[in-house]
């Protein structure tokens, strides 16, 4: 894999600044405890005319640095200016389309398209004319009377862009916009924005998007931050100067996406005092942050690893396309999968260790023994929980014991996250047994 | 797609030629029109005008009486609404105000509604001395009480429950406070905003019926309502008269029903977040009358217009405060200072009611009450036992079945929302003349109207339970009282609790009227709580009502908090389906 570089004049620089972000931190206060950094560090500068992705897995803190710049949140330190002035609330000028499409239900597409004019005090005759052209612009005619729940996913989220483009923002922030639509609705609205944006159709003057779709990204920006979790920074920067269209199947396409795999994947430098060497999940010992993945998914990746035509490796962006994954969803579970000795993650790849190998040919019960035995070797609370019920003469614990010692360590939800991602694991692997009711843990198996 | 679009329908290009939906639309609302008037004439009439024209029992008269009941209940929920916007933004958007308005909530809502009426009505006619309207707002305060906690309630609920992402997109967006209220935040609480308006007025009718006949010590007003009209033939023993007024009484829920709240629940479907077309969309034909009258629509185009524009205004504040004053008035310090005025508020209000109860009360008196609260308890345990035995297996046997479910749904919300104390003297008549014994016969009285709340909440329990877990359950051949116990009843538990919850509040409530009965001459006493708080409204006897309605209150709070609350917690933490 070839790491490519590209050098361009960058025509830019001459372009006004929008968002300037300088050493900015984003903290969360949880009682005596330390506190949570989300994100630390962070610079990032926005100019008009380009198209900024911010590329990485949940929990990077990448919603955060979105939300922070459009004034929805107030960052905890560090510098962030919007045009040249410090931001307090939500800035004029800056728009914005939500994953989740974020309409208002009781209102038809038309109205919902003139809420951010209303909300400018722009008169009723104008405030039409404009929702009517964004509708037009957007590919909506027709559908100006229709509910938000009489039209398909992508439909409504092409009401959210004409919402956001109407008050013809100088930014327009994108969290996730392509995430909740199906994979070829997707596609054909990607296309129609970009086509837009080449022609200088788009009244948006730049964009930021936030991603965990690695192609998604490559597709539409110019400039990709990477972000590392755990806390949120910015890993790397890369410049993509591909002509629009682009091509998913050329080459320096591809090698691009390799590229950005593999930096995803690849362990924290050994200079850098990180607390991610060992694997990908924040924390260490029993502080250690843990996904819910379902067992049925970790053997599930296994079996698709150990088989033709990976044979036991792969490269995570052929994987990731045949199971049809994204990034946030193939990650945490190679990882739970690295962290359990079962796999390695590197460069990009994945590949099964012998465990991991001899895990796949083993029947039911071999299998329930080899996931016991690695959980309590490599899960430290795995391990604390079953030690704690062994010593105790009833063989019993309550839930709070072990979820009140996490919260020291993480939040409240992802300390409840870890919990349950531990409950059904050792509930698989036959370590203790759980009771939902009562909440407590317990050696015993119902006979 | 069979899908109804009202708002593409509309946009079609419209005829200026009148329609025979306009000729239907124009006849109602100009009756409505007239009819306000001259409700509305007779409300300002000096006082005499009460004992100048005393109720008549001829049945000519009705129409009149079910009107100005009408204007009553109309003009209570106005104010309902109004109480709900302004108490539960405030209880929603200010924490420090949210901390005190809360529990003041719940209690107000265990509080007995006649016991409101009872202290109120003396400071209602001293507010308009000598007018009618001072009773009218007594009267209708006492509806205002059993309406409003409940509303306030949902649409507090509501603002604390809007969708995050529309409160960040409508941020994000910059609209103001007042757009935000009107765009986001009301349309958002509107489906539990009407549910819970027309549970309220459901409630409703019964107060209103107990409210229009006050008796406060030596002072006795009538206004003329179906109320007051069921009390005369009451103290006249006239059987005909009563059965005029249950006939009107019907009637008048039925118009109400269909004028006001089948129109309502259809429109605020439109409300609703979930974004799928799925499920029946619930109809109204007077809602589609007036979507398909042309000339209404456009002649009222100008009022529309004004009443749509008005949410969309900025209305923001030409200044923001300094940000100086802003981080004063956020400081921990402003926090402590709140806590310590409230806290002196609160110490004061416990001398104030210490002082004024204690005057006349003993200790082994305040006990008494305290006894005759339990044996009120008793009976309304024992009797929702005997209505959920009664009415459970009957509503899962109608909700099964969708054909006659359809039927019965209707016919028991409104059982629900007739007022029971219209028939109470049919029971009290049955009393005397088997001389049987009041303290156990008057007591089924309390649940005869808030039975039904249990029965349609369990049928639409049962008609909301999944078709697939009924074909699992007889596929592995799972009947009897093992299909009961495992099946049907977790399945309806969190619709019986919300009826249940209902149910019990509304008998508390009712035991006031209940425990006391009249039938011309002849007083049939119940010995419980409700009717020593009944005896002392008679009597005038204020330490008596209020030291009644504390303790009533106390054991709603305690019945609340120890046993629906904890219930209510477990179905809807292990028994929601999905």
């Amino acid at each position: 894999m070839t790491n490519v570089e590209f050098n361009r004049v960058d025509t830019l620089v001459e372009h006004p600044v929008l968002v300037d972000v300088q050493g900015m931190r984003q903290v969360y206060h949880k009682g005596d405890n330390p506190d949570l950094v989300v994100l630390d560090d962070v610079s990032v500068t926005i100019r008009e005319g380009e198209i900024v992705g911010l590329l990485g897995r949940s929990g990077s803190g990448k919603s955060t640095l979105l939300r922070i710049i459009s004034g929805l949140l107030q960052a905890s330190a560090g510098k962030v200016q919007w045009c040249g002035k410090p931001v307090t609330g939500p800035c004029e000028g800056l728009s914005m389309v939500f994953q989740s499409f974020a309409l208002f239900p009781w209102l038809t597409v038309l109205e919902n398209v003139e809420i951010g004019l209303e909300a400018q005090g722009v008169a009723a005759a104008e405030r039409r004319q404009r929702a009517l052209q964004a509708i037009d612009l957007i590919g909506l005619d027709g559908f100006e009377n229709a509910y938000p729940k009489e039209l398909s996913g992508g439909m409504r989220q092409r009401v959210g862009f004409a919402r956001a483009l109407v008050v013809h923002p100088r930014l327009m922030l994108m969290d996730e916009p392509f995430s909740a639509l199906d994979v070829l609705t997707a596609e054909t609205l990607r296309t129609d924005i970009i086509d837009l944006w080449i022609e200088g159709r788009l009244p948006a003057k730049s964009i930021l998007m936030v991603t965990h779709n690695i192609e998604e990204a490559v597709l539409m920006c110019d400039r990709i931050m990477i972000f590392s979790s755990n806390p949120g920074r910015v890993a790397a920067e890369i410049k993509v100067d591909l002509m629009h269209p682009r091509n998913r199947l050329d080459p320096e396409f591809r090698a691009l996406v390799d590229d950005i795999y593999a930096r995803m994947t690849q362990r924290a430098p050994a200079g850098k005092v990180e607390k991610r060497v060992a694997d990908g999940f924040p924390g260490t010992g029993i502080g250690m942050a843990l996904p819910r993945i379902s067992t049925n998914l970790l053997s599930g990746l296994m079996e698709a690893l150990a088989a033709e035509p990976y044979n036991g490796e792969a490269d995570l962006p052929d994987i990731a396309g045949e199971l049809q994954m994204e990034v946030d969803e193939l990650f945490p579970i190679a990882e739970t999968l690295q962290l359990l000795r079962f796999a390695e993650l590197e460069a990009g790849d994945v590949r099964l260790t012998e465990v991991g190998k001899h895990f796949v040919q083993s029947d039911v019960d071999m299998r329930k023994r080899l996931f016991a035995e690695h959980l309590v070797s490599y899960v430290p609370l795995a391990a604390l929980i079953k030690r704690v019920l062994d010593e105790r003469p009833t063989h019993m614990a309550p839930y709070t014991r072990f979820c009140e010692e996490l919260e020291d360590y993480l939040s409240e939800d992802m300390a409840k996250e870890t919990m349950s991602a531990v409950i059904s694991w050792g509930r698989y692997a036959e370590l203790f047994s759980y009771d939902g009711h009562a909440r407590a843990f317990s050696l015993e198996n119902p006979s | 797609m069979t899908l109804h679009h009202p708002a593409l329908e509309a946009g079609r290009k419209a005829s200026r030629i009148p329609n025979i939906w306009d000729a239907a639309a124009f006849g109602l609302l100009f009756a409505t029109f007239v009819l306000f008037i001259r409700g509305g004439h007779e409300t300002f009439a000096p006082i005499d005008a009460l004992s100048s024209t005393p109720i008549s029992l001829d049945p000519a008269n009705l129409p009149e009486y079910a009107l100005r009941t009408v204007l009553r209940m109309l003009a209570a929920i106005i104010a309902s609404l109004l109480f709900t916007f302004v108490y539960g933004t405030l209880a929603a958007k200010s924490r420090r105000a949210g901390l005190v308005l809360i529990p003041i909530l719940d209690i107000l809502q265990s509080v007995p509604v006649l016991g409101f009426l009872s202290f109120t009505v003396t400071g209602f006619m001293a507010l308009f001395p000598g007018r009618v309207i001072g009773v009218e707002f007594a009267s209708i305060f006492a509806i205002f009480t059993s309406q409003a906690w409940n509303m306030t309630f949902s649409f507090y609920q509501s603002l604390k429950t809007v969708p995050a992402d529309l409160e960040e997109a409508s941020r994000s967006f910059r609209l103001t406070g007042w757009q935000r209220f009107w765009r986001l935040e009301v349309p958002f609480s509107m489906p539990g905003l009407v549910w819970n308006t027309m549970m309220s007025m459901s409630g409703g009718w019964f107060f209103v019926v107990a409210s229009e006949a006050i008796s406060v010590g030596n002072t006795t007003i009538t206004l003329p309502g179906i109320g007051s009209y069921t009390a005369l033939a009451i103290q006249d023993k006239n059987f005909g008269a009563i059965g005029w007024a249950v006939g009107v009484m019907l009637a008048v829920i039925l118009i109400y029903d269909q004028l006001l709240f089948r129109p309502l629940v259809a429109w605020s479907d439109k409300f609703r977040v979930e974004l799928s077309a799925g499920g029946e969309a619930p109809r109204s034909w007077l809602l589609d009358l007036v979507r398909r009258a042309r000339m209404f629509r456009r002649i009222f185009l100008p009022i529309t217009h004004v009443v749509s524009a008005l949410p969309r205004q900025r209305m923001a504040f030409p200044v923001a405060p300094p940000r100086a004053a802003m981080s004063v008035w956020r400081s921990v310090w402003v926090d402590r200072l709140w806590v310590v005025a409230v806290a002196a508020a609160a110490l004061y209000a416990l001398w104030l009611i210490w002082s004024f109860v204690a005057t006349e009360l003993t200790g082994p008196e305040i006990l008494n009450v305290v006894w005759l609260g339990f044996l009120t308890m008793v009976r309304v345990v024992v009797l929702m036992a005997l209505a959920t035995v009664v009415w459970v297996p009957i509503g899962v046997w109608i909700g099964l079945r969708p054909k006659v479910a359809e039927r019965v749904q209707p016919l028991a919300q409104f059982l629900a929302a007739f007022p029971a104390n219209i028939i109470f003297p049919f029971a009290v008549v049955l009393i005397v003349h088997f001389k049987a014994d009041p303290n156990i016969w008057l007591s089924p009285l309390m649940v005869f109207g808030t039975q039904w709340y249990i029965l349609f909440n369990v049928i639409a329990g049962a008609s909301a339970f999944p078709n697939d877990m009924r074909e699992a359950s007889s596929i592995f051949r799972i009947g009897g009282w093992s299909w009961w116990r495992k099946v049907i009843l977790p399945g309806i538990f969190p619709y019986y609790v919300t009826g249940a919850i209902t149910a019990s509040g509304g008998s508390w409530n009712a035991s006031i009227v209940a425990e006391v009965a009249n039938w011309g001459d002849t007083k049939l006493t119940a010995v419980g709580l409700g009717s020593y708080i009944a005896n002392a409204t008679t009597a005038a006897d204020y330490p008596r009502i209020v030291l009644g309605i504390a303790v009533m209150s106390a054991y709603v709070i305690l019945f609340n908090r120890l046993l629906w609350r904890p219930l209510y917690a477990f179905a809807g933490s292990r028994l929601r389906m999905n």
